[in-house]
């Protein structure tokens, strides 16, 4: 009997500390750690092993030395004599042109046609309906290769082409057009158009002021458009025309000089905006439907016209629904433009893959794969949550 | 249960890890599938291609019956991996195929940093360039400014490079990942110049639409040799690789065919008794049956055989034998002796 009766609370006292929650919560995540730890370290020097095992080269010194293959694309400076680590850093500025170029254009498509599927007019209605079922239901790649094998290389060939005024060519080698060739002098012009649209903001300001002072709303847009685009031109003339046109010329093989737009670009860039849009139409029909009607009544009770309404009322607010889930599209088009790799297009993956057979180095090249697209999807992810919270609801 | 279920995904994850350190023992290995698994190019005429009846074809294909014969006696027994310029190094690290045929230069970082190990040439080729015949460009020298389609992840990619900047010329590279894609940019007037080894220029020239209208330029401006590789470690293995292209050289050098190889067992000719198992057990000293090469032959002839079959000048590729002639024909073919 006494036996039992001293166990009793020598029982609860020995479970207090295991079942104290803080004390169970802190030896749990812990003992995670240390086993994640212990995981990870074990799988690096077990890979490692059966590396050196297999007589296969490991480390990252392959980054600096010579890679020996040239790259069609290349934003920055690059030969056959850089390094390796010079290549990919050339794939990744590939990529985020690509991703950048792509996520506006599909943005831009996103919202017209998301708006066309709302519309009153039958024809753009079912227009906007057709191109978002298609082209939401397609696999991206073969969207893609339709741009590239089906519409791009059907082209007719640089060569025997009559020349034209304007210096455009679309041959099968990609569009081609006149490039600016700028002098020193025209640093002037660049210098206006920063000073033109810091005056646009400042005036914007200003406006606003007088609007919550008075209550009198003042004209932005002239303004805006004279500052932005006219004192560029008046500097631009005023310093003496400090550029000039360069034609693309036929040569044996091809059209020199001009600026190129490669044949890959162009498949890659229109298939994945023409994808992603698709999604992002209806990410902004949905954004736009979710508003209730009573915020329009509302608006025009105030005496707000149409525009005004949409404007000032129904697409703040719509934007709370869209943000998010247009945050996902633009990491989608991101991680889909390693797709380039089907046509030649060398963006990360591309130049990735050729630097990991030349270099042999699969294990390695795998992790700058995944390192790089972690931290592009990390910082867009980053820019569009503060956007977000920029646009979320303030209560007052 | 949680700890339960942490076990079994540790131990799955140990199973799968430790299987990539055991590769020593790859003949046994083999023997044990009943199966060879040879990796191959996914679609280069006349070196390994699939025929309308879906079966493999081709020189670097009867190198993967070769070795199957000497295993199996059986040329049947292999499993065909097609595999891509960028995939096919992997594949054999990684132990998804017992051995790479698929006309793959030897060179030397590959044999040493790659873990590779090459058990010989098969087929000794060079780098050229072919063009529209329009163009009128009678040598590589003249290609200053064109537009060059290339296979990524290859020697090749690397050539062009070298020759380009070496002779002070420019060129826009269009580099594209499968061989074939690469063909129909080219045919498709994407790029003015196709580049690869003139082995396999003569094959994608045929797969053009109009393969007439092309000509490849006299320049080789690099040494390919192409050859069967396994993975370094398995000494056994590699042996087996190796001494099949030899036994394949010296059926030809001793006049050894497919067709007389039974009636070669009973000639007075030491070497060719050695070759063929009659004197000494060569076989065994490689894990095999005393009867390997004599299996090797019935099964796909001897090295001229193969050559003349596949890519010849009966063969619409119509390639001399050239360089690849034996070296009792003035080539550089030589059969280390069997004894």
């Amino acid at each position: 009997m006494s036996v039992e009766t001293q166990a009793a609370p020598r029982a609860v006292r020995g479970s207090s500390i295991l079942t104290n929650p803080t004390v169970r919560s802190i030896v749990i995540q812990a003992g995670l750690i240390i086993g994640l730890v212990i995981f990870v370290w074990w799988i690096v020097t077990n890979t490692a092993r059966n590396l050196a095992e297999a007589n296969i080269a490991s480390g990252f010194g392959f980054l600096w030395s010579r890679a020996g293959f040239d790259i069609a694309i290349t934003p920055i400076a690059y030969s056959s004599n850089d390094t390796y680590g010079h290549a990919i850093v050339v794939g990744i500025i590939n990529t985020l042109i690509i991703s950048a170029a792509g996520i506006t254009l599909a943005t831009i498509l996103g919202f017209v046609v998301g708006i066309g599927r709302l519309s009153g007019n039958f024809l753009i209605r079912m227009l906007s309906t057709v191109y978002v079922e298609t082209f939401r239901n397609i696999p991206p790649l073969l969207v893609i290769l339709f741009w590239y094998f089906g519409v791009l290389s059907v082209l007719s060939g640089p060569r025997g082409l009559e020349e034209n005024v304007f210096g455009v060519y679309l041959t099968n080698r990609g569009l081609q057009v006149p490039s600016l060739v700028f002098s020193p002098v025209a640093w002037a012009t660049l210098i206006a158009f920063v000073v033109g649209i810091v005056a646009t903001f400042a005036l914007s300001r200003r406006n606003k002021a007088h609007q919550l002072a008075t209550g009198e709303r003042k004209p932005l847009l002239w303004p805006a458009l004279g500052l932005i685009i006219g004192l560029p031109i008046v500097v631009f003339l005023v310093t003496g025309l400090p550029a000039e046109l360069e034609f693309p010329k036929a040569n044996r093989f091809n059209l020199a000089g001009g600026l190129q737009i490669r044949p890959e670009f162009i498949a890659l860039w229109l298939a994945l905006s023409i994808y992603t849009g698709a999604f992002i139409a209806e990410i902004v029909r949905a954004g736009i439907m979710s508003v209730s009607k009573g915020q329009n009544e509302a608006a025009s009770a105030l005496g707000l016209t149409r525009g005004q309404a949409l404007r000032l009322v129904v697409v703040p607010q719509a934007f709370r629904v869209i943000i998010p889930p247009l945050t996902s599209q633009y990491l989608n088009l991101t991680k889909n433009s390693s797709l380039g790799l089907a046509v030649g297009y060398p963006e990360l993956v591309a130049v990735g893959s050729t630097v990991l057979n030349q270099s042999g180095q699969s294990i390695e090249v795998v992790c700058i794969w995944m390192l790089v697209y972690l931290t592009i999807s990390l910082s867009v992810s980053i820019f569009m949550n503060w956007f977000n919270s920029k646009m979320a609801l303030v209560e007052r | 249960m949680n700890s339960k279920l942490l076990t079994a995904v540790l131990g799955l994850t140990i199973a799968g890890l430790g299987a990539g350190a055991a590769s020593a023992q790859t003949l046994g290995t083999v023997k044990e599938r009943g199966q060879l698994r040879c990796g191959v190019n996914t679609g280069l005429p006349g070196f390994a291609s699939q025929n309308d009846k879906g079966e493999w074809q081709g020189l670097d294909v009867d190198y993967c019956k070769a070795v199957a014969a000497a295993v199996f006696g059986d040329p049947s027994k292999v499993q065909y991996s097609p595999l891509s310029a960028v995939q096919r190094f992997p594949a054999l690290q990684n132990n998804e195929i017992d051995m790479l045929a698929r006309n793959t230069t030897w060179t030397m970082d590959r044999d040493t940093t790659l873990g590779l190990a090459f058990a010989g040439v098969n087929y000794y080729d060079g780098q050229g360039f072919m063009v529209k015949k329009d163009l009128g460009v009678n040598s590589a020298l003249e290609l200053s400014g064109a537009t060059v389609c290339v296979q990524s992840g290859t020697t090749t990619e690397l050539n062009l490079a070298d020759y380009f900047r070496t002779n002070k010329m420019d060129y826009n590279p269009v580099v594209i990942e499968a061989q074939s894609d690469v063909n129909s940019a080219y045919d498709s007037g994407r790029c003015d110049v196709l580049t690869t080894d003139a082995s396999g220029l003569a094959a994608s020239r045929l797969e053009l639409k109009n393969p007439d209208d092309n000509v490849i330029l006299p320049e080789i401006i690099s040494k390919e040799p192409l050859g069967p590789a396994v993975r370094q470690g398995d000494d056994q293995w590699f042996n087996v690789v190796k001494w099949t292209h030899y036994a394949l050289l010296d059926a030809e050098e001793l006049g050894v065919t497919k067709d007389n190889v039974e009636e070669m067992k009973s000639s007075d000719n030491p070497e060719i008794r050695r070759l063929l198992g009659q004197d000494k057990d060569f076989g065994a000293s490689i894990g095999l049956s005393k009867d390997w090469a004599v299996n090797i032959i019935k099964a796909v002839g001897n090295y001229g055989e193969i050559f003349e079959r596949n890519i010849g000048v009966d063969t619409p590729l119509k390639i001399q034998r050239g360089q690849n002639a034996l070296w009792t024909k003035g080539g550089i073919q030589y059969g280390m002796p069997i004894r």
